[in-house]
């Protein structure tokens, strides 16, 4: 119902829909890691991100670290409680059925959420912008220098994650077991040592979305439910497992929530991404770019 | 004979119990409160219990009222509707209270109401909502001393009708203290001769609010109004000032925290809001009313707790301090209080309290003082 139908409108609500979607697509990328090495939606997800974003801002706003310290020590912390969850909860568990380990990361989701808010306790936390908040102005429409921040670091990660997967044999061998476990190990792949490295790689993703976008929406213990769903639902119209997909889908589910927010209503932008989400599940249920063959072999 | 050595044995645990109870209850005040002090809710509760227990201890301290000692009975609603009620049940049927506290969210509130309402117990709310209250002659019991959402949104409406304003856009979080501001504010917007003509809303979890922003401004409003109480709305204003779009920009009391305008940062200079003037206690004229409860609140919460005061505690002082009148002045009857507090006339933190058995509110839009954001503190309008 807009009356505004100029391109430069079109540009913005482009813009926005990528900064939305580029959360989402790196919240999913975590999910499609853990998912490829063990079967299992990790719902501690979320609490990776908040973890990112608080540590962050307790290094940065009150330790006066600088920037680019402080992230690397984030990443480093967050990897560690991913590791840490995956030797202590996940790796000891006898059988590791799917219904099992997802329970599990249920009560680590809890665990992690009420220590957060024991040693940050229960208000938001907020940041600096990296980089000032002075707009760019591009063709008309402005963008903050935080999202380009967000943009860039998505394209860094999806970058490094192509040239890990395909590059790199540690990433060959994570992708063999993700194929087929048992023909991985007895290639002589430690698939054990993968599931770990999977945990490891994915609370490091987590941690790094947390980080970027704490200085646009505020960091509190309790937000990891809300990142995780729409990260989650991306990750389901990408195609589970398929972190390419995943990608392409949050960017594409953020466009269209912006788009249907700019165009039609902001009542219902929320509304849009639950909508494409059943639209794929009901044509094609292995998501965008997954594989109906695949997914028909997978437990769950 | 073993038999009635135990029954004998019983009885007198039994009789002692009663007397110990009896005897107890002669030498104290019993107050309950039901707070969220736990769960989602908890920057609410938190406050109000550590608010009450810090004035209880002061007033033992000094020898309690009337001579008798102030004993409170805090119990967590969690901020779920179902612990509130139960909460409420136990302070009434066990802990025997004569007046309660709390609850800290209008959800919750609205649940124990029936039961408070029900026993005859008066139920002092600390939750916002105006429905709490009406039906009135339903409602006898029942008084709040949290200010009207309604009255909030006058205030700024005045505000902006002052300025010529006809033409005002809203944009609201999709939360209940947002969507119930929505509905006030299209509500209200005839009455001051207004037009909504861009209706916006957010979620909690957005991140960007550009979309929204640029329908308003296209629609050719003159002043936009964000009502919210979630961090994100502190993204509004940075769009705003993205966009480059110069208009009068109003917040809700929900803006009332110091935090959102510091994560707004330059964004947020020179937006105006309502709040409760316990945040800018500093800058209110000397010969304000409130300024001295105001003044010794804030300095004793904030040295006890080494945290910011809020508007929340706020209302949790001012219950406690108003229970505190009316048993000094008719005891612990619980009808008697009732009578009292319909009739009471009270200086507190949430403003200058003038009940009456028609309002059991007894604030005006005069509760709020309009603020804004000056080099990241918030200081009164105009000063």
């Amino acid at each position: 119902m807009s009356s505004g139908g100029s391109f430069t409108d079109l540009l913005q609500f482009i813009f926005m829909g990528l900064q939305r979607g580029s959360i989402y697509a790196m919240v999913a990328m975590g999910f499609n890691m853990i998912y490829n090495s063990t079967g299992i939606i990790n719902l501690a997800q979320g609490e990776f991100v908040v973890l990112g974003g608080l540590m962050m801002v307790s290094l940065t706003m009150s330790a006066n670290i600088s920037l680019p310290l402080a992230f690397v020590i984030t990443v480093f912390f967050v990897t560690i409680v991913g590791i840490l969850m995956e030797r202590f909860t996940i790796n000891p568990v006898k059988p590791p059925t799917v219904m099992r380990l997802i329970i599990i990361t249920v009560a680590v989701s809890i665990l992690l959420k009420g220590s957060a808010m024991c040693f940050w306790g229960k208000e938001s936390h907020y940041m600096k912008h990296f980089s000032g908040t002075e707009p760019f102005e591009i063709m008309g429409a402005t963008i903050l220098p935080q999202t380009l921040w967000i943009f860039g670091i998505l394209i860094i990660i999806v970058a490094a994650f192509i040239y890990f997967f395909n590059f790199t044999m540690t990433g060959k061998s994570m992708r063999a077991c993700s194929i087929n476990r048992d023909a991985a190990r007895l290639a002589g792949i430690n698939d054990r040592k993968m599931v770990m490295l999977s945990f490891a790689l994915s609370a490091g993703i987590g941690a790094i979305a947390g980080i970027i976008v704490t200085p646009i929406i505020q960091m509190d213990y309790s937000r990891g439910a809300l990142l995780g769903i729409k990260g989650f639902g991306a990750a389901v119209v990408g195609g589970l497992g398929n972190s390419i997909g995943a990608v392409v889908a949050g960017l594409l589910v953020g466009i269209l929530e912006a788009l249907g927010g700019g165009y039609i209503s902001s009542h219902y932008m929320d509304a849009f991404a639950l909508l494409i989400l059943l639209i794929v599940l009901f044509i094609r249920p292995s998501g965008i770019f997954g594989s109906r063959e695949a997914s028909r072999l997978k437990e769950f | 004979m073993r038999r009635s050595i135990v029954f004998t044995t019983v009885m007198t645990v039994v009789c002692l119990f009663f007397a110990a109870n009896l005897c107890a209850e002669s030498d104290e005040y019993r107050v309950g409160c039901a707070f969220a002090v736990t769960g989602a809710a908890s920057w609410l509760g938190e406050p109000q219990k550590n608010t009450v227990e810090m004035l209880a201890k002061e007033i033992n301290d000094a020898g309690g009222i009337n001579g008798k000692k102030l004993v409170l009975y805090i119990e967590d609603t969690q901020g779920d509707n179902t612990r509130a009620v139960n909460a409420v049940k136990k302070l009434i049927q066990k802990n025997k209270v004569s007046v309660i506290i709390g609850p800290s969210r209008s959800g919750t509130a609205m649940a124990a109401i029936p039961v408070a309402e029900a026993a005859g117990i008066p139920m002092i709310s600390c939750a916002s909502a105006e429905i709490q209250l009406e039906p009135i002659d339903q409602r006898t019991n029942i008084f709040k001393v949290a200010p009207n959402d309604s009255d909030a949104i006058r205030i700024i409406y005045d505000h902006i009708v002052a300025r010529g304003i006809k033409k005002v856009g809203i944009i609201t979080g999709t939360t209940g203290f947002g969507a119930a501001g929505r509905t006030l504010m299209l509500e209200m917007a005839p009455e001051y001769e207004l037009e909504i003509i861009a209706d916006e809303t957010y979620s909690p979890a957005d991140t960007d609010m550009t979309a929204q922003l640029i329908n308003i401004r296209n629609k050719g409003a003159e002043a936009i109004i964000n009502w919210s109480i979630v961090p994100a709305q502190s993204i509004v204003p940075q769009n705003i000032r993205q966009l480059k779009i110069d208009i009068p920009f109003y917040q809700s009391h929900g803006f009332c925290n110091v935090k959102y305008a510091a994560s707004a940062g330059e964004s947020a200079e020179g937006t105006i809001f309502p709040c409760g003037r316990i945040l800018a206690v500093d800058t209110l004229p000397d010969d304000n009313r409130q300024k001295p409860v105001l003044h010794d609140y804030k300095t004793k919460y904030e040295e006890q707790f080494k945290d910011h005061v809020s508007t929340f505690g706020g209302h949790a002082y001012d219950s406690l301090l108003l229970v505190v009148d009316a048993l000094k002045a008719v005891g612990d009857d619980p009808k008697k209080i009732r009578d009292y507090l319909e009739n009471a006339k009270f200086i507190g933190t949430g403003g200058v309290f003038q009940f009456s058995p028609t309002d059991h509110c007894g604030l005006d839009k005069t509760a709020f003082e309009m603020l804004t954001v000056k080099d990241g503190k918030f200081v009164v309008l105009g000063q």
